[in-house]
Formats: C-alpha cells, structure tokens, sequence
C-alpha cells in the first residue's frame, strides 16, 4: 500500500480518480431523477468523433478536445430533434442511429491518426497517463458543476419532478434545462480522458444508483452518490494497481458489484 | 385571509396552437371566495384556459388582470395543481419537500430557508391535516393525499389562486367528498378556486359559478344558474355522456355528513 503512494504516476491518478469519482457521483445525482442514462450514453459515445476531429485537424490539447466534444454533443442533440420531427421516428429511435453513427466515424478518424493506442486511450480511458493540466481541468469542471448542481438544486428538484409545476412558480425551466445540460457534457468529457467514453456512463450513472437505496430525498442523494462515486474510484484504482487491471474497467466493476449489493441490502432489508 | 375584494378580470382572451384556433372572446371577472367550475367537452379549451392563467402560455390576445394588473406580474399569487399523476413517478420527494417547493416564488434561487418559510410550511402542513404523513414519500400516497398536498404547497406559496386541473379525477368517493370540503373551506377563506370539472352532477355542490367553454365562452355565471340553462345543456350533454353515470354528489354520500 505504502508502495502504491510512493509513486508519483498512481498518486495523481489517485487524487484524479478521487476528483473524478466525486464529480461524477454528485453529478449522477441530477442524472438518476432526469432519468437520462440511456440518452447519456448515446451522448457519451458521440462526444468521440468530436474530439477525434479536433485531434486530427488541430494538435489534441485538453482545449481542443473540449470544443470539439462539445460541438459534437450540440451537433447531435440538435440534429435528433431535427430528424425525429422531420421523420416522425421516436427520438430515441434517431439518437440511437446518430450516435452509433458519430461514433464510427470517431473510430475512423482516429484510425486515420495512426495510433492505436490513442484510440484505445479515448475508447478505455488512462487515469494514469493524465497530466497536470488534465487533473487542473477536471478539479475546474468539479467546482463549476457542483458549484451549479447545489446553488440550483431547489429549482432543478422542481423541474425534474414536475416542469409545469416549476414554471409555475417561476422557475426558468428551459434555461436551466440547457444549463445542466452543457454541466453533464462538460463532466462526461473530463471523465472521457480518464475511463473513456464506453465505462464514463458507469461513473455518471452508478453512484446515485447505488445512493437511491438508502436515501429518500434528494438533499440527502446528490452528496451520498458523491461519496460513493469517489469511494468507488478509488476502491477500483487500487484494485487496478493490486490485480494489475486497467483502471477505468477496475473502477467499473468495483460501482456496478456496489450497486448489486445495494439492491440486495435494500431487499433483504424489507424482507 | 383578508383578500375578499381580489378581482380578476378576463377580457377577449383568445389563444391558438399553430394556426388551431383553441380559445376565442373568453371574458368574466371573478373574484376571491368564489369557486369556479370550468366546464366543457374535450378539447373545448378548459386546459388551455388553465394554463393561460398559470402563465404556463403566454397570452395572445386580450387581457387577465387580477387586482387591475396584468396577471402575469402576480405569479406567486396564483398556484398551479397538476392533475394527481402527471409527476414523474419513484421520485425521492417527501411531502413535507413538495410543501417546501411552494415557497420558491419567496425564496428563489439563492435565499436560505427561514424560520417564517418553516412556520408557513408547518401551517399549510396542518392545515391540510398532513401532519402525520409530512415524511412519506409522495408516491406512497392516495390520490387524494396527494391532492392535498398540492394544495399545500399553495397554501405555502400563500397563492390567492389556485387553479385546479380536474382535481376530482381518479379519487374514490371519499376523497372527493374530503377533496371538495377542502376547497369550500378554502373559498371561506377568501381563496379564489378555478378548476376544470367534468362531473356534471357535482358542479353546482361544489362550485359557486361555472364557466363553459367550447372553443370559445357558452356561458358564465352562478353554478345554479348555469347548468339549467337549455343552451349550455346542450352544449355539454351533447357531449358528455357523464350526465348518465351514478350520481356522485359529495354532499349527499354519507363520508361528509
């Protein structure tokens, strides 16, 4: 254990996974009552093509690949709604297909880019190869969502639980609609580089999962999944080191045999 | 509650989805301590209306003013009451958090919680007789519970108006004589109530006027009045194959004596 400290390399990807697993605990919180997993992890898959773009065209620095992830991510949303009006297909129908879509074309441009290794990084993730700036950037982006996840969360519990409701009483829905909208984009694509666009859904949708069986209201969900969303990355990069496993698959496995007992624990406990 | 006098007051109200036409040359004026059936077939507008007046569409032609301004600058007077299930269901609400929401108007988005949001919360708790059930999660409730704990929230938003989206749907007989108590009581107080209403039956027990709508204003007045009228007899059994169905008079079944 003391070893695993020792080294420069797994001590930030330790603090990283921390940071990560908290951000994308709290985060999880506002993803669980939007009921939004699904839609996220098409979102998710997309942002990938965005940011091999950005690669291929400009030199990938953590700036570049942000934008272009996010132009990927307003892109696709725009474009569902677009295309499910214009083909009267369900719309999660055409997010489906777009972002299968996006994401083949993410594969190919970074194909084209020349390193597999690179694109497995995108595809799996590498905590351990995140650099200063990296761990800067997802600290940053932590801040700003909880930050806005807190100051928000009486109008945000409103309109997820009733949007008329919360109009009625003169909350901006549409705004704050957009608002989390671009916080999750912007959690998923720090989340990007350190587990990867396939396993990141995990860490923004399990900890609040795991969370909802021992809470009943949402001041107390958004800081338990944030916890548990930090205990479970750090549980799984330790896992990773001692088992010498990849560390996004670790961290994944750990949350999703945490959700598992979670349910077991809550039935048994009604039984 | 000292608000007997409130008027409010709607002139040529008209609105269109697109270019379908769904409400033309609403005009009445009503006034705190009246109960108000909105009544009507499907699609004949009372929704819209409703929806008007929570400023949930914004006006298109016409005018509401209540207390001779727009109604609009008065949000936090007027409450809006889904209809029991329109929630989104397993949400980790209890009732005492949805009685909190009520408070926003005062509140917004960065106030802390005071001690007079706590004691308005505690009273509309009470009031509601919900005092025994305040941690229950909502959807642990009846539909009649949760009836009344929409109508808490209201009372918590210290709303003059309350607008009620066909409150009596899905409740059993007891609940709807309960639910229909609560809203006499609460006009007693000097509350305004506005609801959509579909049992023809119960309109003039319930409610002081009636206001009928089929795209555009039938007729507006006393409950009583209203319904013997032939026109609007016409309008609504013609459409509404309810008048048939068993009498479900709150004030005649035994839970309310």
């Amino acid at each position: 254990m003391i070893e695993f400290f020792e080294i420069g390399l797994y001590q930030r990807a330790f603090i990283a996974a921390v940071i990560i697993g908290f951000v994308n605990g709290y985060t999880s919180a506002f993803v669980l009552l939007h009921r939004s997993p699904l839609k996220l992890a098409a979102f998710s898959h997309s942002l990938l093509p965005g940011v091999a773009i950005a690669a291929y065209f400009f030199s990938l620095t953590v700036v570049t690949a942000f934008l272009g992830a996010l132009v990927a991510a307003v892109i696709i949303g725009v474009l569902t709604v677009l295309l499910s009006r214009l083909s009267k297909i369900n719309d999660e129908t055409v997010l489906a297909v777009l972002y299968t879509g996006a994401f083949a074309i993410g594969i190919i441009v970074l194909n084209q880019l020349g390193s597999n290794q690179e694109l497995e990084d995108w595809l799996l993730g590498n905590i351990i190869a995140l650099s200063d700036l990296d761990l800067k950037m997802s600290f940053g982006v932590g801040i700003i969502a909880v930050t806005v996840l807190t100051l928000f969360r009486r109008a945000l519990v409103a309109n997820l639980f009733d949007p008329e409701v919360a109009a009625s009483l003169g909350i901006r829905t549409r705004l704050l609609d957009y608002v989390s909208f671009v916080i999750l984009i912007l959690v998923l694509i720090t989340t990007l580089q350190a587990v990867g666009c396939v396993l990141a859904v995990g860490l923004i949708v399990a900890p609040a999962a795991i969370a909802r069986s021992f809470v009943s209201t949402p001041n107390a969900l958004f800081p338990l999944s944030a916890m548990v969303g930090a205990a479970g990355a750090a549980i799984g990069l330790l896992a990773s080191y001692h088992f010498d496993q990849p560390a996004g698959s670790s961290i994944t496995v750990v949350l999703a045999t945490a959700f598992l007992l979670s349910v077991l624990v809550k039935s048994r406990r009604k039984l | 509650m000292s608000h007997q006098h409130h008027q409010l007051e709607l002139s040529n109200v008209g609105f269109s989805y697109g270019s379908k036409k769904a409400l033309q040359d609403v005009r009445f004026s009503s006034h705190c301590g009246q109960r108000l059936a909105l009544l009507g077939p499907n699609g004949a507008g009372k929704s819209t209306l409703i929806r008007l007046l929570a400023s949930l569409l914004k006006l298109q032609e016409g005018n509401i003013l209540w207390r001779g301004a727009p109604l609009a600058q008065a949000r936090r007077e007027v409450a809006y009451l889904p209809q029991v299930d329109q929630h989104q269901k397993n949400f980790p609400l209890r009732v005492r958090d949805i009685i909190e929401m009520g408070r926003f108007p005062h509140l917004g988005h960065f106030k802390r919680f005071r001690k007079i949001d706590q004691e308005k919360c505690e009273a509309a708790l009470a009031t509601m007789q919900l005092e025994d059930i305040a941690d229950r999660q909502i959807d642990q409730l009846s539909g009649g519970q949760q009836q009344r704990t929409y109508i808490a929230r209201a009372l918590a938003q210290e709303a003059h108006v309350l607008l009620l989206d066909e409150p009596f749907n899905g409740l059993d007989i007891e609940s709807r004589c309960h639910l229909a108590a609560n809203l006499i009581e609460l006009s007693n107080s000097g509350h305004l109530i506005i609801a959509s209403h579909h049992q023809l039956e119960s309109v003039t027990d319930i409610f002081t006027h009636a206001l009928v709508l089929d795209q555009k204003q039938v007729c507006f007045g006393e409950a009583t009045s209203v319904m013997e009228s032939p026109e609007v007899k016409e309008t609504l059994h013609a459409c509404h194959p309810l008048h048939s169905h068993p009498v479900t008079d709150p004030t005649k079944t035994n839970c309310c004596s």
